[in-house]
């Protein structure tokens, strides 16, 4: 058998786009299938349902879904409430949202429509990334049909008025972050707000709203369908149910793939993606969550369950699960020295410490990369992070500076030596600096 | 009242305020750059970190966070000053070092807070971000490089301007603040983001390089620019006035300042009228003040009473008019005097009907306002800002009668003549109801609506309409000397001529003008003594100069439109030899052989308190809110449309007619001249 997960069990039967991605086709995947009945048994039951299931956000912070959903108010009052689902995917190594919304956009609508019902709220936005225009046509497309069969809309056959409404972004990966996405989607400029007040309180116009990863959203209907105990079935307590995993880099067979929470990574590696390049022995350090959480080195991924909690004890995170591989051919500190290029161009500019400091980071990890810096500077730069770290409005900022603490707390020999060779007169040979050496 | 702990001290706090806030109550000083208390918070210096329990294990901004029962603040903590020193080293890794130049030098925010939380030396060895500089104007100069992209001036003109024509452009370290297409910003009140940015990158360009502020001399005076009496602080060198900046009084300007009471100032030192003149052969010469108070006196010795007037202009302090009162009505027997120069039809009744009786600060309470023929724009920026704030926080509705413009905030234009006013108390919906429902309407009325022939049956269509809809009545002076002068009585009495008639054809023989510079006297053919400032209108027409001080050049009493009386303080003394306008009035007594029976100012203002109670009760608002305006009017209003008195805000009186800064910035609004952008 290949993997932990069984054919039986998977939700995201067409991530591959092998099928019809319409209604038709989604029906015949199980797809609104006995949606009335669910939402019949009323909106706290769903979120118990949410809770029991242990679904943890699927966007990256890990925050118990049916947790956040119960923080909307409990009654409307003057405010209407309103869904957001978070399709910004952008996170570098990230790439599940996207099959999900062009491959089974009925199970995102569908559970957007069970969402919602569970807050209250009669719209839902749906907040899609500015480059992906393909998976927003898909989207529409698959939102048009839902309409015209009255799945959603104004008198649906459900019984619960519901309006879906896809809003194209214009690319900004700060436009992720909750706040900033709200921002955006009112039309004004992607910057995050202060918290609190949490998007609950006071979200997208002033009104309660809750955001969700597209992931969270499109498992709930299964969920529901299949029972809470069938999803908290899978994976180690406090890190159940099934998981997309994106993993990239050096593997033979690059690829996303629904499996099990606590996949050991291992396993995840050789089944699914053919293993390393070059062999189990050539790996080098895995960045386990997309590009804002700290690598770990080989050593420590051989038996390394995939999922929240065990990879918090490493000082990383799972992050959205966005697996990137680096085997030994790789200049870990040109990888994360473009790393914090991506940060420090997409920093918002709004607070201090990311504005500055993304900049000084990126700028001290360009010269690390050649060896062209002091030695010293190392610990400047350490200590810079953790000036950014935690100071911020946002977590971009946080999301800067792990990648580098990763590398120096893995990796700090590397550095070393590639300051003392260029010192040395022996240059690090990549790409331009060799005509620096010459 | 719930209870928070500060460093360990408890305190009590009101529900609602922030931790920042409590903790400045516990007298812990909390660094802020972004925080400032009239605008909206921001929260993205994070300057202001402070450690939280209970709370996320990491610093939070203590200017966002909303206090909570039991909560424990902790200011000192060695996760707070790492926290505050890592902001303040990057804050200043791409802040120029150019301190020695730069005119924010000596009251800079980020300067001060760098002795205190800044590191010894750069641990930054990058090149320093070069931003390119901005044009914003006439009275904004900017040196981006030195921003450190707080926001505040986008939050001011945003929020409390009313023309959102600052921002943020682009992301990340590449953040800009600019105005849109680099056009200058069109607010009457720009001049207040240069007070409001904590570095240099926004400072006074008429000022620049002029000073650095531990040079100065401060002195606490009010404005005379408009009829607001807005506190401000004269800053003077040696004789010369440097700046004027606002100081805060809650209840009129709180801390903002127009641009003309602000920039005008550079207007003191042009034009001046330093020695006194005579006109000979129709040129005028140079005279010394025994020449210029013999002709005086025996012009107007040889005249006939009834054929001599007097007029006091708009910055007449009460000290000269309640001399010239004493000389001309009282020895002389002269009924023709009278301070309103824009033949306003107001005052001789009770005094609550020329005042603004809801109070400046009453604006905050109103809950529907009608303005009538005023744009409170032009004539008193500061209270548009605030009427601009009710709508703002509370969506008070706003209405006008009167000529339309655009006051920064929606106005529902009920009409352009005095017919709307009947119209409005017949009508049973739209406004009408909204004034109906309301608690405290205010109805606020300008000039426009009175300064002019039919003026006394718009005030009694006007005053009949606010006592039957229960609203205060208010009358928003554009004077800073009116309201002084009618509380005088320095009007003309006893068949008298009022001002306008003075200045007709034939009105007059003999007209002595106390700075009135904004009347016509084409036509008049009188022989006239101008004792005013500024080679102005009314010196081009005078026989004789007697050339007296301006404002910062004396000390007076003036009396705002609430009927508020305040002081000005003298910062300088008079240019050449210009001398105090009540010591001309009693020198020009002694000639007369009717000698005024003080010597000094405080002997005068003695006079004053006994003659007028209401001046000695100074610095409150008398008004009174219930009061019921009984004009009386035998005549029709006319269907000429109310229109605002002010046409150029830059240009009026002779101050602000004599700055360039002034006019640059009239230019610029009459699009004479271009901007950079065009």
């Amino acid at each position: 058998m290949v993997g932990i997960l069984q054919d039986k069990d998977r939700i995201f039967t067409n991530l591959y786009g092998l099928h019809d991605w319409g209604l038709e086709g989604a029906k015949t995947r199980g797809c609104w299938n006995g949606t009335r009945d669910m939402l019949k048994m009323g909106g706290p039951w769903i979120i118990d349902q949410m809770k029991n299931s242990g679904l943890r956000g699927r966007g990256g912070a890990g925050f118990g879904t049916g947790l956040k959903w119960s923080f909307m108010p409990k009654e409307v009052k003057d405010r209407p409430h309103y869904l957001v689902v978070n399709a910004d995917e952008s996170e570098p190594g990230t790439c599940k949202d996207r099959e999900i919304m062009r491959h089974d956009p009925h199970l995102l609508i569908e559970g957007c429509l069970i969402a919602s019902f569970a807050m209250q709220a009669h719209v839902c936005y749906i907040y899609i990334r500015g480059e992906y225009v393909r998976e927003r046509e898909v989207l529409e497309e698959a939102i048009k049909q839902a309409y015209e069969a009255k799945l959603i809309g104004k008198n649906n056959i459900h019984g619960w008025d519901f309006d879906c409404y896809v809003h194209h972004g214009a690319g900004a990966y700060i436009c992720g972050e909750e706040t900033a996405l709200l921002e955006s989607l009112e039309g004004k400029k992607g910057q995050p707000r202060l918290k609190p007040p949490f998007p609950a309180g006071a979200g997208v116009y002033g009104c309660p709203t809750t955001v969700n990863n597209v992931e969270s959203i499109a498992v709930a209907g299964t969920i529901l369908r299949r029972g809470a105990q069938w999803f908290a079935g899978f994976g180690r307590p406090n890190n159940t149910g099934t998981k997309l995993f994106c993993v990239s880099g050096h593997v033979n067979l690059p690829c996303n793939v629904e499996e099990t929470m606590s996949i050991p990574f291992r396993q995840l590696i050789e089944d699914h993606c053919g293993g390393i390049r070059g062999g189990w022995g050539n790996l080098k350090a895995v960045i386990p969550g997309g590009s804002s959480v700290p690598m770990i080195p080989a050593e420590q991924c051989e038996d390394l369950p995939m999922d929240f909690d065990a990879l918090r004890e490493l000082k990383s995170g799972l992050g959205t699960a966005a697996v990137i591989v680096m085997d030994k051919s790789t200049d870990l500190v040109r990888a994360i020295a473009r790393l914090s290029y991506f940060y420090k161009h997409e920093s918002c500019g709004q607070c201090t410490p990311c504005r500055e400091g993304t900049g000084w980071m990126w700028r001290v990890m360009e010269r690390m990369a050649t060896g062209e810096a002091e030695m010293r500077e190392i610990d400047l730069l350490l200590d810079v992070t953790t000036q950014v770290e935690g100071h911020t409005i946002c977590a971009l900022g946080d999301a800067a500076a792990w990648p580098i603490q990763g590398l120096f707390r893995h990796f700090r020999h590397e550095v070393e030596d590639r300051i003392t060779s260029y010192r040395a007169g022996k240059p690090h040979v990549q790409g331009a600096t060799l005509i620096a050496a010459e | 009242m719930p209870i928070a702990k500060v460093n360990g001290k408890e305190v009590e706090f009101e529900p609602g305020m922030t931790v920042l806030q409590v903790a400045e109550m516990a007298g812990e000083e909390i660094p802020r750059f972004c925080y400032h208390e009239r605008l909206s918070i921001a929260g993205n210096c994070r300057m202001c970190l402070v450690e939280v329990k209970p709370g996320p294990p990491k610093p939070q901004a203590s200017c966002a966070l909303p206090a909570a029962e039991g909560q424990e603040i902790f200011t000192d903590t060695p996760m707070v000053q790492k926290a505050r020193k890592g902001v303040m080293e990057f804050l200043l890794i791409n802040h120029p070092l150019d301190c020695p130049i730069c005119d924010q030098g000596g009251e800079c925010d980020l300067q001060d807070q760098a002795m205190g939380y800044g590191r010894d030396a750069t641990r930054f060895v990058e090149n320093k971000r070069a931003v390119e500089d901005k044009y914003m104007g006439p009275v904004i100069k900017t040196v981006m490089n030195r921003c450190i992209q707080c926001t505040r001036c986008v939050r001011f003109i945003t929020e409390v301007a009313g023309v959102p024509e600052i921002g943020l452009i682009s992301r990340g370290e590449d953040v800009e603040i600019t105005t849109y297409l680099e056009n200058a910003v069109t607010s009457e009140l720009s001049g207040n983001v240069n007070d409001l940015c904590p570095v240099g990158a926004l400072t006074h360009k008429p000022w620049a390089f002029n000073y650095r502020p531990w040079e100065l001399k401060r002195t606490e005076s009010i404005d005379v620019m408009d009829a607001l009496g807005s506190a401000i602080r004269v800053d003077a060198r040696g004789s010369e006035v440097m700046r004027v900046l606002p100081r805060t009084q809650e209840d009129i300007n709180e801390e903002w300042l127009d641009d003309k009471a602000r920039y005008a100032c550079d207007g003191l030192l042009r034009q001046r009228l330093d020695k006194p003149y005579i006109r000979e052969n129709g040129k005028l010469k140079a005279a010394t003040w025994d020449e210029a108070l013999a002709a005086v006196a025996a012009k107007l010795s040889a005249s006939n009473a009834g054929r001599i007037g007097v007029i006091a202009g708009d910055l007449a302090d009460a000290e000269s008019m309640k001399a010239a009162l004493d000389l001309f009505r009282g020895k002389l027997g002269i009924a023709s005097l009278d301070c309103r120069q824009d033949g306003a039809q107001i005052g001789g009744g009770a005094r609550e009907e020329y005042l603004f009786n809801a109070t400046i600060a009453g604006i905050d309470e109103a809950d529907a306002i009608l303005l009538i023929g005023t744009n409170p724009r032009l004539e008193a920026p500061v209270l548009n800002a605030r009427i601009r704030r009710a709508w703002v926080s509370r969506g008070v509705p706003v209405a006008m009668i009167g000529t339309a413009a655009d006051l920064t905030y929606p106005v529902e234009h009920l009409g352009d003549t005095a017919a709307a006013i009947a119209s409005l108390s017949k009508s049973k919906k739209g406004f009408a109801e909204k004034l109906k429902a309301a608690k405290r309407p205010m109805v606020i009325v300008g000039s426009g609506a009175f300064a002019r022939e039919d003026g006394a049956a718009i005030l009694a269509a006007a005053g009949k309409f606010a006592t039957a809809i229960g609203a205060s009545w208010n009358v928003l002076h554009t004077a800073a000397s009116r309201v002084g002068g009618l509380d005088l009585g320095f009007i003309p009495t006893g068949g008298g001529k009022s001002a306008t008639e003075l200045a007709s054809k034939g009105g007059a023989d003999v007209l002595f003008l106390m700075g009135a510079d904004e009347i016509d006297l084409s036509k008049s053919k009188a022989f006239v003594v101008y004792m005013g400032t500024h080679g102005d209108a009314g010196a081009h027409r005078a026989d004789v100069i007697l050339p007296s001080a301006a404002w910062t050049e004396k000390r007076g009493l003036y009396v705002n439109t609430e009927g508020r009386v305040q002081h000005g303080e003298r910062a300088v003394y008079p240019k050449g030899e210009a001398k105090e306008d009540w010591a001309i009035i009693r020198a020009l007594s002694d000639r007369l052989g009717a000698t005024l029976p003080y010597n000094t100012q405080d002997q005068l203002r003695e006079a004053l308190y006994a003659d007028h109670s209401t001046f000695a009760g100074q610095g409150f608002p008398p008004g009174k809110s219930d009061f019921k305006p009984a004009f009386a009017s035998k005549t029709g209003a006319g269907d000429a449309p109310l229109k605002s008195r002010i046409t150029d805000f830059y240009m009026t009186n002779p101050i602000a007619r004599a700055s360039v800064t002034m006019s640059e910035l009239s230019a610029l609004k009459s699009g004479a001249k271009l901007m950079a952008a065009e």
